[in-house]
């Protein structure tokens, strides 16, 4: 008897016991250590979840209505990961907030059962083998975390969670006509009504399905989870829900949410590419994913120039980098994926860094406009460092992982679709250019007199970006098979 | 064989005939529920028809300033407004006055009445006749597109705008849900009374010079003129309970005329009109008359009513 | 010509009916008799669900009918009523810009939705899966309502019938979702709704009026 199921359901469902729980406790410096325990515990049980799945035969784990396979894996201890070092730096972070007197007990209360919540949410959408319960945990992440968003009750705050509550809700509304569509073109491929949201039975059986209504289906599906993924032009609601929320919130929606709904909408790309493989469109899913991409991609380096809220403008690197990966997923082919792959990796490990920093640097300039944030690197050497060194991973300098994934992303391009790579390049210059202008004053200018450092807790920091220098210079060979593993899984091939 | 031929013609000459003196009984059946609904007497059934008979007795007052427009304008009314009534099933389907014609004539002789109508309203020169006639013309001009929208769905399920062979197809399908039917008859009502002049769009009891709408067009007109109006619209009111009555719920028609089922048919169409106009009485004594500004709204829901209609048609009834 | 049976013409004009609910909603202008079509949009989708489960024999589909009945029909109609009356809007008019676009749009929506979903149509003949359409229709008028309307509370009511919508789709075209899938559904419309209820008083609060088109404090411009 393997310690598997067991593995899996502690990483499962320590946050559900822990939200529970949480939204009892009521000291709140208990709630923080608690709140901390519980990701450890969570994170410590998908550790051995991984290693136990390597052990099981093929790497894949259905069952109990879960699935577990080398693609969510990955995602799964990555979330467990990022909510372990984000639950060390909100403890004294969210303290240090209430000693400001921005939130109230009952609200840190609100906050700590949230954070379960959230985490709970978004490891039963990765874990599911069910794409119905997919959907309720994804919308349930958006309900999670609205009221994580206008915590603050600032006008500002409670105006991002409205947008994101409706436009989220709108988006996952159309997802879920999607699903529908789905289950529909199954119960003819399928005989038992009972297995047809069951991704991996369907996967067996999508080339039985219906290509007309899949094709519909992934369409709503795309724009659905896509509203989510922050993919334009429905992106709106991302940097209002990014830049007023509590910095750990936005660490965790930009680091960890997005990559659930860009997992969702892979999963069903899987299920769309095998149904239309004999249909006039074969490679519709992934064109589309393509154009969307690409388009947010550019949008968001456009939109990174005329940004003036520190919050703000990492949102939209986040959304950036979304469509890269969308993108990548869309070109399809081994390397491409497995590009994909380690970009939402790297990209989730550097941009809940990135927000930790920027949390401070907030706290010391006291507001989240560029332009007052001043002479960090004077004032607190160490978070001035550390934006620094996180904005240079973000955009994609060796030795981080961002350039390797993005160094591969480019190499797919260059190989089926040539004139592309040149749009890609002209992006990521732009998207450069906006990150690093603002940078400079940021961290060296001079910094206004009576700035004092504040009390920070960097060690996330530092550890996330080591492994994203780690992975950008040699990808350790077990997540390496990892990677392989769901790269063939996904694109059906490896290199 | 011969016989049968003779019963249609009789039929179909009697049909105006008993439209002719039916119309009025029904305005005057309406009125007395009314009456008895607001706790009155209320003139006797038979009144409208006696107030017609005064009428034609009386001498006809005319404006020095009409032209001949005015005088001849009552007779056309008239004229198409029974025409129209004539085409309508009454007690039979198949009859020479109903196949020849279809709902676009129907609905062409009803504008054309109105068209003399409105003109007639203006011709004197009066305030009050043009400012009816402008009314009427911004009500028709809302209703004539949802009353066409109304029987075009009906025609779309029977694959004919004949209305006899509408009727029969319904009769033939016995009882059918259909949504279409159901929007469309909806639709269908809510023309009819904004057509009629009825309560909420128009009040047929007052002459309220804020509100009034048919009664401001045919203000200047006197003795046999004015029961040639009165009497063209009472038949329209007829005409509109005779269509919802035999298109939507056709069951007691006669496929073929004979004497006796035309009889029958006869007094059960009959009693759908006098069920409709107690209906109409109970409606108009709970409801109160809008202002006249929202009277475009009234009638676009109608025409959103009955474009649901064609369009539930087209997606929901492909397997019916 | 087949015809169908009399129950499945009962759910056919069912759901022409949920569809002219929420043509009504888009053309309420007073708050509490668009969450009166909402509820009555919610019966209408509950016994459309029941006739289903009559047809098919599919008995778990009376418990989400008797779910959506209780949910959509009477629990957040209810809810939205009384938080109406708590903020003292029950005689709030909307004023809706060039009413009679908004619904001739929302009557080509149907139109579009009809076409997206012809392929699918295509594929079975004579049968309830024409809901398909309307269904999506739904979706998208409850989207157009939002859109088109600024007052929070009917924008809730559209995002609720997109919701409906989606129940509709389920219910007709599937004979609904496997039961743990519609459980979940159901519980977060609930907790929707709850939170719905909680932001009406934040933005109440913060700009003391349900009006969106006040929520205008974040952008990328330099504020004046």
């Amino acid at each position: 008897m393997s310690t598997l199921f067991p593995a899996l359901a502690l990483t499962l469902f320590t946050p559900l016991f822990g939200g529970l729980v949480l939204g009892l406790v009521r000291p709140m410096r208990l709630a923080g250590w608690l709140n901390l325990a519980f990701c450890a515990l969570s994170f410590g049980a998908s550790l051995l979840l991984a290693r136990d799945l390597l052990a099981a035969p093929g790497g894949v784990y259905t069952g109990h209505g879960l699935h577990i396979d080398a693609f969510n894996l990955p995602l799964i201890v990555l979330t467990s990961f990022v909510g372990l070092t984000t639950a060390i730096f909100s403890r004294r972070y969210m303290l240090e907030m209430y000693a400001h007197g921005r939130v109230t007990p009952l609200r840190m209360q609100v906050y700590h059962a949230m954070f379960q919540g959230f985490l709970l949410t978004m490891l039963v959408a990765l874990g599911t083998d069910n794409l119905g319960i997919l959907w309720v945990a994804v919308e349930g992440a958006t309900l999670a975390t609205v009221l994580l968003v206008s915590l603050y009750r600032t006008p500002e705050s409670v105006e991002a969670a409205w947008k994101y509550f409706i436009l989220c809700g709108v988006g996952i509304a159309l997802a879920l006509f999607g699903t529908v569509l789905v289950y529909f073109a199954a119960q003819q491929a399928i005989g038992d009504p009972e297995q047809g949201l069951t991704w991996s039975v369907l996967h067996a059986h999508a080339d039985g399905m219906s290509a007309p209504v899949m094709a519909i289906a992934f369409v709503f599906l795309l724009v659905g989870y896509g509203t989510k993924v922050g993919l334009a032009p429905m992106h709106f609601w991302l940097p209002d829900a990014h830049s007023e929320g509590p910095t750990p919130v936005s660490a965790m929606l930009s680091g960890l949410l997005l990559n659930i709904a860009l997992y969702a909408v892979v999963r069903f790309k899987m299920l769309a590419d095998s149904a239309l493989g004999q249909s006039a469109t074969p490679q519709l899913a992934g064109h589309l994913m393509m154009g969307l991409g690409l388009l947010s991609f550019l949008v968001a380096a456009l939109s990174l120039q005329r940004q003036r809220d520190i919050k703000r403008m990492f949102s939209y690197s986040s959304v950036e980098h979304m469509g890269l990966a969308t993108f990548a997923f869309g070109i399809g082919g081994p390397l491409a994926t497995f590009a994909a792959l380690l970009h939402l990796l790297v990209h989730s490990l550097t941009k809940s860094a990135v927000f930790v920093t920027v949390g401070h640097a907030a706290h010391i300039a006291g507001s989240q406009r560029i332009e007052r944030i001043r002479g960090l690197i004077r004032t607190q050497p160490a978070v001035g460092w550390a934006l620094l060194l996180g904005v240079a991973a973000i955009a994609g300098f060796p030795p981080f992982g961002i350039f390797a994934s993005e160094f591969l992303m480019l190499n797919a391009t260059l190989q089926s679709w040539p004139w592309l790579a040149g749009l890609l390049l002209i992006g990521l210059a732009i998207a450069f250019a906006g990150l690093f202008r603002n940078l400079q004053p940021m961290v060296y200018g001079s910094a206004p007199e009576g700035q004092v450092a504040v009390r920070a807790n960097l060690w996330p920091v530092v550890v996330h970006l080591l492994l994203v220098a780690w992975l950008g210079l040699a990808i350790p060979p077990l997540l390496a098979g990892w990677l392989q593993q769901a790269t063939r899984l996904i694109a059906g091939g490896g290199f | 064989m011969n016989e049968q031929v003779t019963g249609y013609w009789l039929a179909t000459l009697l049909q105006p005939l008993v439209l002719l003196l039916a119309a009025p009984l029904l305005v005057g059946w309406i009125k007395r529920i009314k009456s008895r609904l607001q706790n009155r007497r209320g003139p006797a059934v038979m009144q409208p028809l006696r107030d017609l008979r005064k009428l034609f007795a009386k001498q006809p007052v005319v404006a020095k300033t009409a032209s001949p427009l005015f005088r001849a304008a009552p007779y056309v009314v008239f004229a198409s407004t029974l025409l129209a009534v004539t085409s309508v099933p009454l007690w039979s389907i198949w009859l020479p006055s109903t196949t020849v014609a279809d709902v676009i004539v129907l609905v062409g002789l009803l504008g054309l009445g109105r068209f003399f109508l409105a003109l007639a309203g203006m011709d004197v020169g009066t305030a009050f006749g043009g400012m009816g006639s402008s009314r009427e013309m911004l009500v028709s001009a809302l209703a004539e597109p949802a009353m066409l929208m109304a029987v075009f769905t009906l025609a779309m399920s029977a694959h004919s705008t004949n209305l006899s062979s509408i009727v029969a197809f319904n009769l033939d399908a016995g009882v059918v849900l259909r949504p279409s039917y159901l929007f469309a008859l909806l639709g269908l009502i809510l023309v009819a009374i904004a057509e009629t002049g009825r309560i909420p769009v128009d009040n047929p009891a007052t002459h309220l010079e804020l509100t009034m709408i048919h009664e401001a067009m045919i203000l200047e007109y006197s003795g046999r003129h004015l029961a040639l109006m009165e009497w063209a619209a009472q038949l329209k009111l007829a005409l509109y309970g005779l269509l919802i009555a035999n298109l939507f719920f056709p069951w007691g028609l006669a496929e073929r005329f004979t004497p006796l089922e035309g009889l029958g048919a006869l007094a059960l169409v009959g009693g759908k009109l006098l069920l409709l106009g107690a209906l109409l009485a109970v409606a108009e004594t709970t409801l109160a008359k809008m202002r006249l500004f929202r009277a475009p709204q009234f009638l676009n829901l109608a025409f959103l009513l009955t474009l649901l209609g064609l369009l539930s048609n087209v997606i929901l009834e492909s397997g019916l | 010509m087949t015809q169908l049976p009399l129950l499945e013409q009962a759910i056919l004009v069912l759901a022409a009916l949920t569809l002219l609910a929420s043509f009504s909603m888009l053309a309420q202008s007073r708050l509490t008799s668009a969450i009166h079509s909402f509820a009555w949009q919610g019966v209408m989708v509950a016994a459309a669900t029941a006739l289903v489960a009559a047809v098919g024999h599919a008995h778990h589909l009376y418990l989400s009918a008797l779910l959506t009945f209780s949910l959509k029909g009477l629990l957040i109609p209810w809810m939205l009523h009384r938080l109406v009356r708590r903020l003292n809007m029950e005689r709030e008019v909307e004023n809706i810009a060039h009413p009679a676009l908004v619904v001739l749009a929302g009557a080509l929506l149907v139109i579009l939705a009809y076409w997206i979903a012809l392929p699918i149509e295509r594929l079975e003949l004579a049968s309830t899966r024409n809901i398909i359409a309307i269904s999506l229709a739904i979706v998208l008028l409850g989207l157009w309502l939002m859109i088109a309307r600024r007052q929070v509370v009917t924008q809730v009511l559209g995002f609720m019938s997109m919701e409906n919508g989606l129940f509709l789709a389920a219910v007709a075209s599937t004979r609904g979702m496997p039961l743990v899938v519609e459980l979940g559904i159901a519980f977060d419309v609930l907790v929707a709704a709850v939170l719905f209820g909680v932001f009406f008083f934040h933005i109440h609060e913060s700009i003391e009026s349900l009006d969106t088109g006040k929520l205008t404090r974040l952008t990328e411009e330099e504020p004046a």
